[in-house]
């Protein structure tokens, strides 16, 4: 037997992938943090930290193992106990790359996918609800996919089993190379699970609920194609041939993505907006995340091309079918994904590093159905399991804050912060002092006398 | 003793301002409004989604002066302030009964 040794390459480029990943989900916050209004930005950003902070421990004492451990039958999950509390991990087994590695890579995959929920329940939503719905969800929605899509069986050199991986990966053999299936299709028809579970916002289609801030959302668009090249090229588990296409994929369809969303817009409403260059980016990002590793770059163009058009007419859905996904997770993340999971069966290329081709190139349907039967698979579990989840936590604590609350901020009710306190004046129009306990909110016989009188009539007039 | 006021196009406060410094004004307050007359607002899209802004921002302008200089004074108001498109705004002064200046206790005309 030929000793095994460490790769550094790859192990640093898996490391480097994680903390790109990783960088996302700030990313994220930004970029829905901007398309929120300013009293709702702060809540908005928290559902990210919040996924953030939660998910990642979840994730060592019982995720790894949910998702990665042998499976348990069927291919549906993965032993709970084998590496609880990534029990054995840490032992330096000279494997060409360290277990926690790739514990540490798809860590942070879990955390975006449950933060991508966050934008269809923007302004309203319980944070300690939501707390509560990111342990559930990723527990019992995301590890069980993510075993579907993400673990592959592995055989030793005599062909023997010695690890089994997740059914939609190898008894279906749908590709799905950085997450199309188990990311963003399960994340949108989730988004869709809660705004109808939650509801419409006060006011929705009658006051103005435009982005407060288009230079956070350029931003955080920015980051999370920076943080997309960990997140796709990382995904081959290797600094070699695959990582270097996918590369080239990952810039060229988002590019393309970019520009189909700018030309809808132009052609539709007159101008090519910042919002939609941004929305365009993250729809190209979505749609080749399944896609990377078996398109070739001109396919890659097709599938980011498309997916700009069809994500920039999807966001007017809600409009017709009057749901309130507030930041379009269903338009650009359940649209995207679905298209870019099913162009692997109509776009793919043997000469791509996946080696398997679609309709157009001569494949005929095998790919195509693989395709269609993962995307149904997640989008019917994920979807049924949300809904459950969310109405059973609607019912019982409630999910959504109080009218008042609403028309307020949840920065106010949820946080007490306000994210922004622009100009000289603001702070004393609003009658703030230094200190806890001065503030007439906390004393019932503290009568305003004076100036602070006059601030406080200002205020309420 | 008058109060002027005049409601101009934000990018015309510079202008605006130079002109009542040359004529030799003491003092002016600036505010930030909106509001619409003759011109009327404009459409952005967010995604889609149409939103009708209504009301355009301008600047408000107040300065308080002796009853003999109010007419040269929105004289320059209105020559400097103007554009000759929709939208340039209006002046206007209406008779103040007294003024004090807060620091010194002065009043009427001394506190000018």
């Amino acid at each position: 037997m030929i000793p095994i040794e460490l790769d550094s390459g790859n192990t640093a480029w898996i490391l480097t992938s994680s903390a790109l990943v990783l960088l996302m989900t700030p990313g994220l916050a930004l970029f829905y943090g901007g398309m929120v209004r300013a009293k709702s930005v702060l809540n908005m950003m928290m559902m990210s930290f919040g996924a953030l902070a939660l998910v990642s421990i979840l994730w060592v004492l019982y995720g790894y193992s949910f998702a990665f451990g042998n499976d348990i039958g069927y291919g549906v999950l993965g032993d709970p106990t084998e590496f609880i509390g990534l029990k054995g991990l840490m032992e330096d087994t000279d494997a060409a790359l360290p277990a926690m590695a790739f514990v540490g890579f798809q860590a942070v995959f879990a955390i975006i996918t449950v933060a991508l929920i966050s934008g269809a329940i923007a302004d309203r939503a319980k944070f300690s609800t939501w707390m509560i719905f990111v342990g559930i969800w990723v527990s019992i929605v995301y590890f069980p996919v993510a075993h579907w899509v993400f673990d592959f069986t592995l055989t030793d050199e005599n062909d023997v089993v010695t690890h089994t991986g997740g059914w939609i990966a190898n008894n279906l053999a749908a590709i799905d190379f950085a997450g199309g299936t188990a990311v963003h299709i399960n994340a949108g028809i989730a988004g869709l699970a809660l705004a109808i579970v939650l509801g419409k916002r006060i006011g929705w289609r009658k006051d103005p609920m435009r982005p407060h801030n288009l230079t956070l959302v350029m931003l955080g668009a920015g980051l999370l194609w920076f943080g997309w090249f960990g997140f796709n090229a990382g995904s081959a588990v290797a600094a070699n041939n695959t990582a270097s296409v996918v590369w080239v994929n990952t810039l060229v369809a988002t590019a393309a993505a970019a520009l189909g969303w700018l030309i809808t817009e132009r052609f539709r409403d007159g101008h090519p907006t910042s919002l939609g260059a941004a929305s365009g980016v993250v729809a190209g990002l979505v749609a080749i995340t399944p896609a990377c590793s078996s398109v070739s770059p001109i396919g890659a163009i097709l599938v980011g091309a498309i997916a700009g058009v069809l994500c920039a007419l999807a966001v007017g859905l809600k409009y017709k079918l009057g749901y309130d996904d507030s930041l379009d997770v269903v338009g650009v993340h359940l649209v995207g994904g679905l298209w870019g999971t099913l162009a692997i069966g109509l776009l793919a290329t043997e000469d791509a590093p996946a080696g398997v081709s679609g309709l157009f190139y001569g494949g005929g349907v095998d790919q195509l159905w693989r395709q269609a039967v993962g995307a149904l698979a997640v989008l019917l579990y994920s979807g049924i399991l949300t809904l459950i989840i969310g109405f059973i936590l609607q019912k019982t604590i409630g999910f959504r804050v109080s009218p008042d609350a609403e028309a307020e901020g949840v920065d106010s009710s949820e946080h007490a912060e306000t994210g922004y306190d622009l100009g000289t004046l603001s702070a004393t129009l609003r009658g703030m002092s230094f200190g806890a306990g001065s503030s007439r909110h906390d004393t019932d016989d503290d009568e305003p006398t004076g100036a602070r009188a006059n601030h406080d009539e200002e205020v309420t007039a | 003793m008058k109060l002027v006021t005049a409601i101009i196009k934000p990018h015309m406060l510079e202008e605006v301002k130079t002109a009542l410094e040359s004529f030799g004004i003491e003092g002016m307050t600036v505010s930030e409004a909106s509001g619409f007359g003759r011109q009327r607002g404009h459409t952005e899209v967010y995604r889609g989604a149409e939103y009708t802004v209504d009301l355009v921002p301008k600047v408000r302008l107040e300065v308080l002066v002796d009853d003999e200089d109010a007419k040269d004074i929105i004289d320059v108001l209105v020559k400097s302030a103007r554009t000759g498109r929709i939208g340039d705004g209006k002046v206007w002064s209406v008779p103040v009964d007294d003024i004090v200046r807060v620091r010194t206790g002065e009043r009427g005309l001394d506190a000018l």
